[in-house]
């Protein structure tokens, strides 16, 4: 039904998660997975709209009505399609309760892909930068929760979630950032992949912050430190096994994600490990505050989450590690 | 597939108001006055209208009943266990701990309900979602959301009756049960929303309002008509009485989620003719 070879990606130019919607719906659909998609307004953006080109009775568009579009989708999902929902993931957090009670709690075949994730929209401001969504999603009993951190795991991941029944938040970006992946994927839904193996310290990051964690990375190797890098694209369920041997084995920790520091990926790491392996961990992420316009990589810049600042951390945790 | 016994009406409309009132005395808590004034509605649904079978409830063309006043599950469960779908005994065991009869409806417990509920204002989009899905596959099943009136002031009640109109659909009924109570108060005096057939039209929809919803010829007649409505959504609104067949309850907004005491209890239960 799916295939493992990159499409979206020959090139191993820059692109956007969020470009690997549109083609792999069309690709899913026409290897039989029964896909229908959802839509409110935000289809050109997301890359849904593609698929409408191709199956236009297999795309409903709701307008601009995120809470009727998640309850549909849940409607349809009774009757056995892969369903697809894409809006923005800040007007996914639009209708959270709808989310819960027609798609988790009943446990329906949905998957919501939003794109313009984390603060990397850059210019249009606060209220667009989706700083909250992991958290909200990652509360939601029943949902996978993936971001991916380049275009050609993105693709894995919508190819994953369509062989998997229920619900998957899988979240997409708006800039277009480095492939990583360029010799194909290694996804695999609930495990971390090692990007780089290491002895010093464990970077565990996810979407962008992968690039740049292993930029950091290369950065502390001319220091003569010893950084395995962890790309943790799958929120929920968390691969504890991973995160306890980085910790048993490495015995500090950096968590790196585009999201409010003290409630994602950083904090449900520390959880894990608190509960298996306490070691001394250090967070980067968006602190507790909005967002605000500037290109996407200035805005990066202004919440921390760059290279320098993994490395900061790296630094720092190695301090406390003695 | 049909039930097309002759079953009897009168009769079984007041088996499911004792039962409603016995599960909700027995429970201590749960939502008797929204499922009295439903309870006609329903009996006439599952009784007369709906395509249906209890011992093949997953069964792919069956018409689908969606709960959008989720919290009236006691019209439900009662309605469900009369035709056949769990043993009526199971009815005792609504809201107590390791029952599939759950406070407010979950898909699939037991077989028949078709949909989570009790936050209100999904299940016309729910409802919606799945005729969409029946048409894309062929299937000319209906699909009847019953909501309560005080719902309507759901924003997302009217996204979803803009889509529904929107794509043409049909085979979808909506019923409102105008009992004119919500939990706090009267809905006049909480927020006004009539018209709701002016608005409804306005959205695109065929609409019939005014009906008396305990008058079981008028309510089989109406919904008979929704059902056979194409090309548009279908609306019937019902009026209704809340605590319909208790004379203490009719009507008064303290039997909206509080159970009946004792005395009121016995008194209830005569009075539906125990």
């Amino acid at each position: 039904m799916t295939t493992t070879t990159p499409s979206t990606t020959g090139a191993v130019a820059p692109a956007a998660t969020r470009e690997a919607l549109g083609p792999t719906l069309i690709r899913l659909q026409r290897d039989g997975a029964d896909v229908v998609v959802v839509d409110a307004d935000l289809g050109k953006s997301t890359t849904a709209r593609q698929f409408r080109d191709i199956y236009p009775e297999r795309f409903f568009t709701m307008g601009i009505a995120e809470q009727n579009m998640f309850s549909v989708a849940g409607g349809l999902a009774t009757l056995g399609y892969t369903v697809f929902t894409s809006t923005f993931a800040v007007f996914a957090e639009h209708a959270f309760d709808q989310l819960r009670m027609s798609i988790a709690q009943p446990r329906l075949n949905v998957k919501v892909v939003a794109s313009h994730g984390g603060v990397s929209t850059g210019e249009d401001g606060a209220s667009a930068q989706s700083i909250e969504d992991i958290a909200l999603f990652a509360s939601l009993p029943t949902f996978t929760v993936v971001v991916p951190a380049d275009v050609v795991e993105a693709e894995a991941a919508l190819e994953a979630s369509a062989r998997t029944p229920g619900p998957w938040y899988i979240r997409t970006g708006r800039p277009k950032i480095p492939v990583i992946y360029t010799d194909g994927p290694r996804f695999q839904v609930g495990k971390a992949h090692m990007l780089r193996d290491g002895s010093d310290l464990t970077i565990v990051a996810c979407g962008l912050m992968v690039e740049r964690s292993l930029r950091a990375a290369e950065a502390l190797a001319a220091e003569g430190i010893s950084a395995r890098v962890l790309n943790m694209a799958t929120i929920r369920p968390l691969d504890v096994e991973a995160l306890e041997r980085a910790a048993t084995e490495t015995g500090a920790i950096v968590v790196a994600e585009e999201h409010l520091v003290h409630t994602g990926l950083g904090a449900m790491t520390a959880q894990a490990l608190a509960e298996r392996a306490p070691v001394p961990m250090e967070f980067v992420g968006v602190p507790d505050r909005y967002g605000e316009s500037a290109t996407w990589d200035q805005v990066l810049e202004i919440m921390g989450l760059t290279a320098d600042g993994v490395a900061t951390a790296a630094r720092k945790v190695l301090a406390r590690k003695g | 597939m049909v039930i097309d016994a002759p079953v009897d009406l009168e009769a079984l409309t007041q088996r499911i108001r004792r039962h409603i009132v016995q599960m909700v005395y027995t429970a201590r808590s749960g939502h008797i006055g929204g499922s009295m004034s439903s309870a006609d509605i329903l009996a006439v649904l599952y009784g007369r209208i709906m395509k249906h079978d209890p011992a093949d409830p997953q069964w792919a063309e069956r018409d689908r009943f969606v709960m959008s006043k989720g919290h009236c599950t006691p019209v439900q469960y009662a309605t469900l266990a009369e035709f056949g779908y769990f043993p009526v005994e199971e009815l005792a065991t609504f809201r107590q701990k390791g029952t599939r009869l759950q406070g407010h409806s979950v898909i699939g417990k037991p077989a028949g309900v078709e949909n989570s509920a009790g936050s209100l204002g999904m299940g016309l989009s729910f409802g919606l979602g799945i005729r969409l899905g029946l048409r894309l596959r062929g299937v000319d099943s209906h699909v009847y959301v019953l909501m309560g009136d005080g719902e309507q002031q759901e924003g997302q009640v009217w996204e979803a009756a803009m889509a529904a109109a929107h794509h043409e659909v049909d085979r979808l009924v909506a019923i409102i049960d105008r009992n004119r109570i919500q939990n706090d108060d009267f809905t006049d005096t909480t927020m006004r929303f009539s018209p709701l057939d002016e608005k409804y039209r306005a959205f695109g929809w065929e609409v019939r309002s005014g009906i008396d919803g305990h008058n079981l010829a008028a309510v089989e007649e109406a919904l008979a008509w929704a059902r056979d409505v194409r090309g548009k959504p279908a609306l019937v609104i019902f009026e209704t009485t809340k605590g319909k067949g208790v004379s203490f309850m009719e009507n008064n907004p303290g039997f909206h989620g509080a159970p009946p005491s004792d005395e009121q209890y016995a008194q209830a239960m005569r009075e539906l003719g125990a």
